[in-house]
């Protein structure tokens, strides 16, 4: 009868353990070129290479999810994927409501990009919402003007209907380099947030510790570098 | 999707634009089409069975039934439409997936830790090594759902209003030749209502054909959120870099729904003309006079 009662609860925890292997990795998939859907419909990007080889190295199988910026952070918390990963800032707010791994991407400068070099960076400056970005300007005295995608920052920029736009520079470098004389980099670069991390829930610690040790097995041996080199070219910050 | 379409980036004008077309994404942004369609031939008939239910019931003789009835079609109409699918569909999900870990989960502990909801990985629904398919294919299902609950509690409103429409003269001439509460209710009442209820089941129609953009916030991906990924301004990053077109996908949009509109209009008013024939009313009344 022990044996009987030790086979069942070895088949449960067997069973859980595979069940657990599939891990579900949540993104925006509209933030190039950290994530995005590429024109086959997948997602891709640089965060699509980072994440497919941390779960290989942690011999994970994993899933890639969609889900909207704004209700990213909920999503995760009700379940419906196992981590985050679409450029998230580490931020003291945000660990008070979710886990951090260290970071896969170097802390970096967040710059106004506008269609005009006298642009009033007091005056209305578009943001994607719930942004690091979107809380410095709403503190900074000018007046915020929230879009849920990155996308619509920067179209508001061109339409007139914001002086400027602020955002992860490495986002925006791109866009101003493409878009032909249009848009270019206005006052200063500010420096946001410490790094880009994985998110997890609070309660995932066994999950966020297997990411750690590939993230740092990465660093470790060059492979992140590289693949920083690969979507942001040479002038990408490196670790 | 063609061979000419390896390199996008080396192509040109008519042939770029074919392979544009073609491309993955807008093959999945067809399929939307077929989604959304989808999810209006399922949705209309559970939500008039629903509103159908909610208003016999609010008709009901029985107290706690007539209290059912009138208090779902007062509440979910008086709750908006946001709050709805934001708090119901996540309140659903959960609820589901708590019934289904007291039956597969040992332990049993309460799964609502803070702000996190947390149920052992056997009673995720679906599953989380489920394909994506099956994913898609729940949300689908939560989204139909809950379209039927919310578009169902303005269809009772308005059957409501068309059973009392009917002539109280009838009802009660059918009672006196003995039929029972019963018999009335099938034979002469719910026949006759159709015809009052029908211009504002009409209206219901065209406001849930446009409603489907809500389907996004449920997580399925519709027709609109295509539109705006696709026309979104694209960098070098993407294999068919483009500025921002948004206005020609909204503008193509904006066809279908006339079109879709329109084609209902006329499928409506044909039903509308069915349901007259032979009725005391205005409609009816002229069809009598011009029948020869």
């Amino acid at each position: 009868m022990k044996k009987l009662l030790l086979a069942t609860a070895l088949i449960a925890v067997s069973g859980a353990a595979f069940a657990q292997d599939v891990v579900r990795l949540g993104t925006e998939g509209a933030y190039p070129p950290f994530n995005f859907i590429n024109d086959a419909g997948e997602v891709a990007g640089f965060e699509r290479d980072v994440g497919d080889e941390l779960c290989k190295r942690a011999e994970l199988t994993c899933e890639w999810v969609t889900n909207e910026w704004d209700s990213i952070i909920p999503n995760l918390q009700s379940g419906n994927y196992d981590v985050i990963i679409a450029g998230m800032s580490i931020t003291d707010e945000r660990d008070e409501v979710i886990d951090f791994s260290q970071g896969y991407y170097p802390p970096t400068s967040s710059a106004y990009v506008a269609v005009a070099a006298d642009a009033d960076l007091k005056g209305v400056i578009s943001a994607q919402v719930s942004t690091i970005q979107a809380g410095y300007i709403a503190e900074s005295g000018a007046t915020l003007l929230e879009f849920p995608t990155p996308d619509e920052t920067i179209a508001a920029v061109r339409n007139g209907e914001a002086a400027a736009v602020f955002a992860d520079k490495d986002f925006l470098i791109p866009i101003v380099a493409e878009s032909g004389g249009e848009l270019m980099f206005v006052g200063d670069e500010v420096r946001l947030g410490g790094g880009v991390g994985l998110a997890f829930r609070e309660s995932d610690t066994e999950l966020k510790a297997k990411f750690d040790a590939a993230i740092q097995s990465m660093k470790d041996d060059g492979s992140l570098n590289a693949l920083i080199e690969t979507h942001f070219g040479p002038e990408g910050a490196k670790f | 999707m063609f061979a000419a379409c390896a390199d996008p980036k080396a192509i040109e004008s008519l042939t770029w634009l074919t392979c544009y077309l073609t491309s993955g994404k807008h093959l999945d942004f067809y399929w939307s089409f077929v989604t959304v369609l989808t999810l209006l031939a399922l949705t209309a008939p559970i939500a008039l069975a629903m509103g159908f239910l909610g208003a016999s019931a609010a008709r009901a003789r029985f107290f706690p039934l007539r209290i059912l009835g009138k208090s779902y079609a007062a509440l979910v109409r008086g709750v908006p439409d946001i709050v709805f699918f934001l708090f119901f569909v996540i309140a659903l999900d959960q609820g589901i997936e708590y019934m289904k870990s007291l039956a597969v989960c040992q332990g049993g502990e309460w799964p609502w830790q803070g702000l996190e909801f947390r149920v052992c990985p056997e009673a995720k629904v679906p599953l989380g090594a489920a394909s994506a398919m099956w994913h898609q294919a729940y949300g689908f299902g939560l989204a139909v759902f809950t379209f039927a609950i919310v578009f169902g509690a303005f269809a009772a409103n308005v059957l409501y209003g068309a059973m009392n429409a009917v002539p109280q003269a009838q009802l009660e001439t059918a009672e006196a030749y003995g039929m029972s509460h019963g018999q009335v209710f099938r034979r002469i009442l719910v026949p006759q209502m159709w015809v009052f209820a029908l211009p504002g089941l009409s209206n219901l129609w065209m406001i849930l054909i446009k409603a489907t953009p809500l389907l996004f916030l449920l997580g399925v991906k519709d027709i609109v959120y295509y539109a705006r990924e696709l026309g979104g301004s694209k960098t070098q990053a993407y294999e068919y870099p483009h500025p921002d077109w948004r206005l020609w996908y909204f503008l193509g949009l904006l066809v279908f729904y006339l079109v879709f509109t329109s084609v209902s209009e006329r499928v409506l008013a044909r039903i509308s003309a069915r349901l007259s024939r032979g009725q005391a009313t205005a409609a009816g009344e002229a069809m009598r006079k011009a029948a020869p």
